[in-house]
């Protein structure tokens, strides 16, 4: 059973086609989507009804920051670009997306595995794991083997080693990497819909559940046109060439 | 753990005769029911008592070998077992020696170690290419096929850098064979690729001398005095060792990554080429540096800072070898010209590549030997002298450039052959002349184009030049 994992989506519509179709063509049969499934981008509406549809056939869907700002219930307080995105998206949602995002739990848990959109130690704090102790803090708070999460942007993977303390990784797209159950792992799975380290190909994992393997991917997709509907919103310019420049 | 014994049956798999019993696992040859199968099964040692490397080293074997698939430097890797059930790795069996033999026998004919090095750097150049850093280099891990070739097997201690790296800072004693260890893992580095070219200097020096170049290390102090301690020259312990041999071994084990050659394709060839070897003061050198030399580099080892690894990647070399075609005849001055700005360009933009410069000459048995024809040793020293001539302008270091006669009727295919040979990244060579020209080139050109394992790089003169 191969697991498909998204996250940090930001109404990114082309970014998340092109990663499902890519997932799909690799064999997925079901799907997580990690939080921030709006902000930033400009097709809140379409991403939302999209997702939706798969929650409908039983996908895994969490909340994020981006998502709870848009319900109006932000307890952080977004950049100025953020929220003005925010705002714009607010105005956008319909009764339908606005009942589905306040529908998500904040984790989801299935067997040995933890969904989350930040850190599972108060996943409403929006903690970002961005080293070894958070990272630890984590998989220690989510008692499961292996932990999927988003909120940082960049893919990176997280294995405790012998010495009990966990590890950085970057990964490399498209080598499978064995994840043993015998060890605890975090994976941030990176941003399908705001890629930022200096490229602009989206990022999704996709998980062999049965072989414990779990490969990173980077999807080239057609961000011109992502860019160019941010603009055509009115949306603050530095949202658009982010996707063109990947940071 | 107790050995399994030969005769059970792990996972279906018949275990034959135990062919290794070594700290970290148990090697098996597999047998069916005619004999034994060109298959082994190494088993880690787990359990109460062992160490908790063991496991690790299962996992980083598996992850490894799975990783490189098939080819002729490693073993591949055919099946595996689960980890916390049954952990075991089935690979293919390699038949060969093992380089302990000549070990054993050493110090051997600077020759010999030559050839065995060569095919030794070699199978490493193509495991570093893959982003693999093997790490446990020992005698006792390579074993030389009957055609000559090398493979490296074990590898339990690898680094590959697609794959999170298991064992890093995961024991606080370096891991690994002491004996042939860098100075860089001894302070844990496990990313430089240059870590296994010291291995290999160190492996090269025991077939010189028959010594361990420092010794056998009990304790962490020890092992930590290759930080500043250099080795006795293999010159001052078997006087008749040539220079260029001490030059690559004693450049090979140099403290800092940096000043080792930067990839193992140039070992490889500096042994294969003993007259190429730029010999500097190392290859002469006859006893260890003094109390003075020894004090300072003592204190700089107290804050030995070591080199950063070299960025990963799968595809360039980081040393590449540039072929630049000569074939023409006469010589066209004004091609041989725009040859030479081409290679000025390559050279400006790859500050570690080498430019080897080759020419053709049909095979000696083909000339006559009489009249006025030079024999071919006259005519093989004056194209030497006409690549060098070609170089000279390009002012680089001597140990940057490479020439070669090449003997063969057919320049293209021979070219191209050197080319594979070398695992060069690009050539470069003369395109005819717009209307005329030397009517061959054009054959040759579109042979190498159609056929080199390379990129080629056809450089054409402007029409009217």
């Amino acid at each position: 059973m191969k697991l498909a994992l998204f996250a940090d989506i930001h109404s990114n519509l082309e970014a998340i086609t092109a990663c499902l179709s890519h997932a799909t063509a690799l064999g997925a049969e079901r799907f997580a989507f990690l939080g921030d499934l709006v902000g930033y981008g400009a097709d809140p509406v379409a991403v939302l009804d999209l997702i939706q549809q798969y929650a409908a056939d039983g996908a895994v869907v969490v909340l994020g920051n981006h998502d709870e700002a848009a319900l109006g219930r932000a307890t952080d307080t977004l950049n100025p670009n953020a929220q003005t995105a925010i705002d714009w998206t607010q105005s956008q949602l319909g009764e339908r997306q606005r009942a589905f995002l306040a529908g998500l739990p904040l984790t989801m848990r299935d067997d040995n595995i933890l969904f989350v959109h930040a850190s599972a130690v108060a996943p409403e704090r929006w903690i970002y794991v961005t080293g070894p102790t958070e990272a630890e803090q984590s998989i220690r708070a989510a008692g499961a083997g292996i932990v999927f999460c988003g909120h940082v942007h960049e893919q990176s993977l997280y294995y405790v080693g012998a010495a009990g303390r966990p590890m950085p990784f970057r990964p490399v797209s498209g080598t499978p990497i064995p994840t043993d159950k015998h060890r605890q792992w975090l994976a941030i799975v990176g941003s399908a819909g705001q890629p930022r380290d200096r490229s602009n190909a989206a990022c999704y994992a996709l998980a062999d559940l049965e072989r414990a393997r779990l490969t990173f991917f980077r999807v080239p997709y057609d961000y011109r046109s992502a860019a160019q509907k941010i603009r055509s919103a009115g949306l603050p310019e530095r949202l658009a060439r982010r996707l063109e420049r990947g940071a | 753990m107790s050995a399994p014994s030969p005769g059970s049956e792990v996972d279906g798999f018949c275990l034959g005769e135990m062919i290794h019993a070594g700290s970290m696992a148990f090697i098996y040859r597999l047998t069916g029911p005619r004999g034994p199968l060109p298959l082994v099964m190494k088993i880690p040692r787990l359990g109460p008592g062992e160490r908790a490397v063991n496991v690790i080293g299962f996992e980083v074997c598996r992850m490894v070998l799975g990783a490189l698939g098939e080819g002729p430097h490693h073993p591949t890797l055919v099946a595996y077992g689960d980890v916390e059930t049954t952990p075991y790795l089935v690979m293919a069996f390699v038949e060969g020696v093992r380089l302990n033999d000549w070990i054993r026998r050493a110090p051997i004919a600077p020759e010999e170690i030559a050839r065995l090095g060569a095919a030794f750097a070699l199978a490493l150049h193509e495991l570093h290419r893959k982003d693999v850093v093997h790490l446990d280099l020992k005698p006792t891990n390579v074993i030389y096929r009957a055609s000559g070739e090398a493979v490296l097997i074990d590898f339990g201690l690898a680094h590959h850098s697609h794959f999170p790296d298991l064992l890093a800072e995961a024991l606080r004693i370096p891991v690994g064979n002491w004996e042939y260890m860098s100075p860089e893992q001894v302070l844990g580095v496990r990313c430089d690729p240059r870590s296994d070219i010291y291995a290999l200097g160190g492996i090269l020096y025991e077939l010189a001398t028959g010594r361990i170049p420092f010794g056998r290390p009990h304790s962490i102090a020890e092992l930590r005095k290759r930080l500043y301690r250099d080795p006795v020259p293999p010159r001052a312990i078997v006087s008749e060792t040539p220079e260029w041999l001490q030059e690559i071994i004693l450049r090979c084990l140099e403290v800092d990554a940096r000043e080792r050659y930067a990839s193992a394709d140039q070992v490889a060839f500096d042994l294969a080429n003993p007259t190429r070897v730029e010999l500097t003061e190392r290859g002469s050198r006859r006893r260890r540096a003094g109390w003075g030399t020894l004090a300072r580099r003592w204190l700089q080892a107290r804050s030995f800072e070591p080199a950063p690894c070299p960025p990963p990647s799968t595809q360039k070399n980081p040393a590449p070898t540039v072929v630049v075609g000569i074939v023409t005849r006469p010589i066209d001055e004004a091609l041989c010209e725009a040859l030479r700005a081409a290679a000025r360009a390559v050279v400006a933009a790859d500050a570690h590549c080498r430019i080897a410069c080759v020419t053709v000459v049909p095979p000696a048995a083909a000339l006559s030997g009489e009249g006025d024809e030079p024999t071919a040793t006259v005519r093989h020293i004056r194209r030497l002298v006409e690549l060098r001539k070609w170089a000279r302008p390009l002012d680089l270091l001597e140990e940057r450039l490479t020439y070669h006669v090449l003997e063969s009727e057919k320049p293209a295919a021979a070219l191209i052959d050197y080319a594979r040979m070398n695992d060069a990244e690009l050539m470069l060579v003369g395109a005819p002349r717009p209307g005329g020209g030397p009517r061959l080139l054009g054959g040759i050109c579109a042979q190498i184009v159609a056929e080199a394992p390379c990129s080629v790089t056809v450089v054409r003169l402007k029409a009217g030049v």
